[in-house]
């Protein structure tokens, strides 16, 4: 019965071929460096799905968001582990993409055919940085009030256009509501949105490719 | 998988991988579900005695309107909300006393006394509701709610036991 069900499916969706394509496709001799790219997306999914269960309970204004926050980790059932783990993979993630750039980079496998996977991954790294900035503000305590008035005023310092850089963060001259209401805009739907739509070109771009080799003494 | 009974280093990858990735499941699964669900099992704020007026206040007859409101701790924030009711003195007696919760029972609009009409009614959809509670007109399915634990306090107060939720 599973089987006629699968066979009908794989006739018109290509199961099979999806499969052999996607996670039983060559790999070149390699080592647990190569599997930083997959932990990176493992992250990725892990932050979204906390992140989504967070906006449950999380309100973005400044009258509240200080105390939905602490309501999450004091009063529902696992908020803190739910936080927790948000809170610590925003950290591995930014250290784990980025190992994940060195070791392109230091393997060489930036190089033909895959400087668009390159670039792309340059893109990610960014946006990965991105929602660092971005969600370090929402919890709206001391620490995250002044780091994204210092952030804010970094790239304010930009020669000419800086002032309306600054503005444009903050939504005026000054860290205001609209500073919060941004930031949570950019944190849950901006950045996410153009992750997920890079993170699929890079993964497209790896599997057309393949993986590279490790350099060898020849080349 | 090279005829033997082993398992080839395939098939382990496979094996550990389902088995890992149904361990990290089931470890942030379950919790998720209780995340979220958390509020619906939490109770409601707490029951209290309330006065609602002077014993002595309350004409024989007369439906004696009273309000009080109750605010509640939701998440982080606090949530008032209004309740109010009628009550109606029979005789001297204080124990004599019929107290009407004015939450209409059909879909919670709240009545109001008529004189003119000797009635209870209902904006909503144009209930009407006897002196004692009764349906006389309209949807509602049933009378209106009635506190029926109340007391006379030493100062003349009536209370009425309030339960939440
Ligand atoms: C959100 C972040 C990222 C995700 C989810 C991701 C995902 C992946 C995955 C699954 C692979 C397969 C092989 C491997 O893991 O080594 C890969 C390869 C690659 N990534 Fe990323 N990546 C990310 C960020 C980056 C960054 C920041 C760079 C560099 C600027 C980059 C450049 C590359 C390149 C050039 C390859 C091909 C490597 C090869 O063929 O050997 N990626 N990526
Ligand atoms: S709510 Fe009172 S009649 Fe419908």
């Amino acid at each position: 019965m599973w089987k006629k069900v699968y066979e009908w499916l794989d006739e018109r969706l290509g199961l099979n071929d999806m499969y052999t394509n996607l996670l039983d496709r060559p790999e070149p001799k390699g080592n647990w460096w190569n599997t930083l790219g997959s932990a990176s997306l493992f992250l990725f999914v892990l932050q979204g799905l906390t992140g989504i269960f967070l906006t449950v309970y999380y309100t973005p204004s400044p009258d509240h968001a200080y105390d939905s926050v602490q309501y999450i980790m004091e009063g529902v059932a696992f908020g803190w582990l739910i936080r927790g783990i948000h809170h610590w993979g925003a950290t591995l993630m930014v250290i784990v993409v980025f190992i994940h750039l060195l070791r392109v980079f230091i393997t060489a496998s930036f190089k033909f055919p895959r400087e668009l996977t390159w670039l792309i991954g340059i893109g990610l790294f960014l946006a990965t940085l991105g929602m660092g900035f971005t969600g370090y503000l929402l919890p709206w305590n001391q620490k995250a009030y002044w780091a994204t008035t210092v952030g804010t005023q970094i790239a304010g310092s930009v020669p000419f256009i800086g002032e309306f850089i600054l503005k444009a963060l903050r939504g005026g001259p000054d860290l205001s509501a609209l500073t919060l209401q941004r930031f949570f805009s950019a944190h849950i739907w901006i950045i996410p949105a153009v992750l997920a739509g890079l993170i699929g070109v890079h993964l497209f771009l790896i599997i057309k490719h393949g993986e590279s080799h490790f350099p060898t003494k020849e080349d | 998988m090279s005829g033997s009974n082993e398992l080839s280093r395939r098939d382990f990858i496979k094996v550990t991988t389902g088995i890992v990735g149904g361990l990290i499941g089931v470890a942030l699964g379950l919790p998720s579900v209780s995340y979220l669900i958390d509020p619906a099992l939490r109770e409601g704020g707490k029951d209290a005695w309330i006065s609602i007026g002077k014993f002595e206040d309350m004409q024989i007859d007369r439906p004696y309107p009273f309000s009080f409101t109750r605010v509640q701790v939701n998440g982080w924030e606090r949530t008032s909300s209004s309740f109010g009711g009628y009550a109606v003195r029979k005789s001297d007696d204080p124990k004599d006393l019929l107290i009407l919760n004015s939450r209409c029972t059909h879909l919670a609009c709240n009545v109001n006394w008529s004189d003119e009409s000797d009635a209870f009614l209902c904006p909503c959809h144009d209930a009407k509701f006897s002196k004692d509670g009764k349906v006389l007109d309209g949807p509602p399915p049933r009378p209106l709610d009635v506190y029926d634990e109340f007391r006379l306090s030493e100062d003349g107060q009536i209370e009425i036991f309030f339960k939440a939720g």
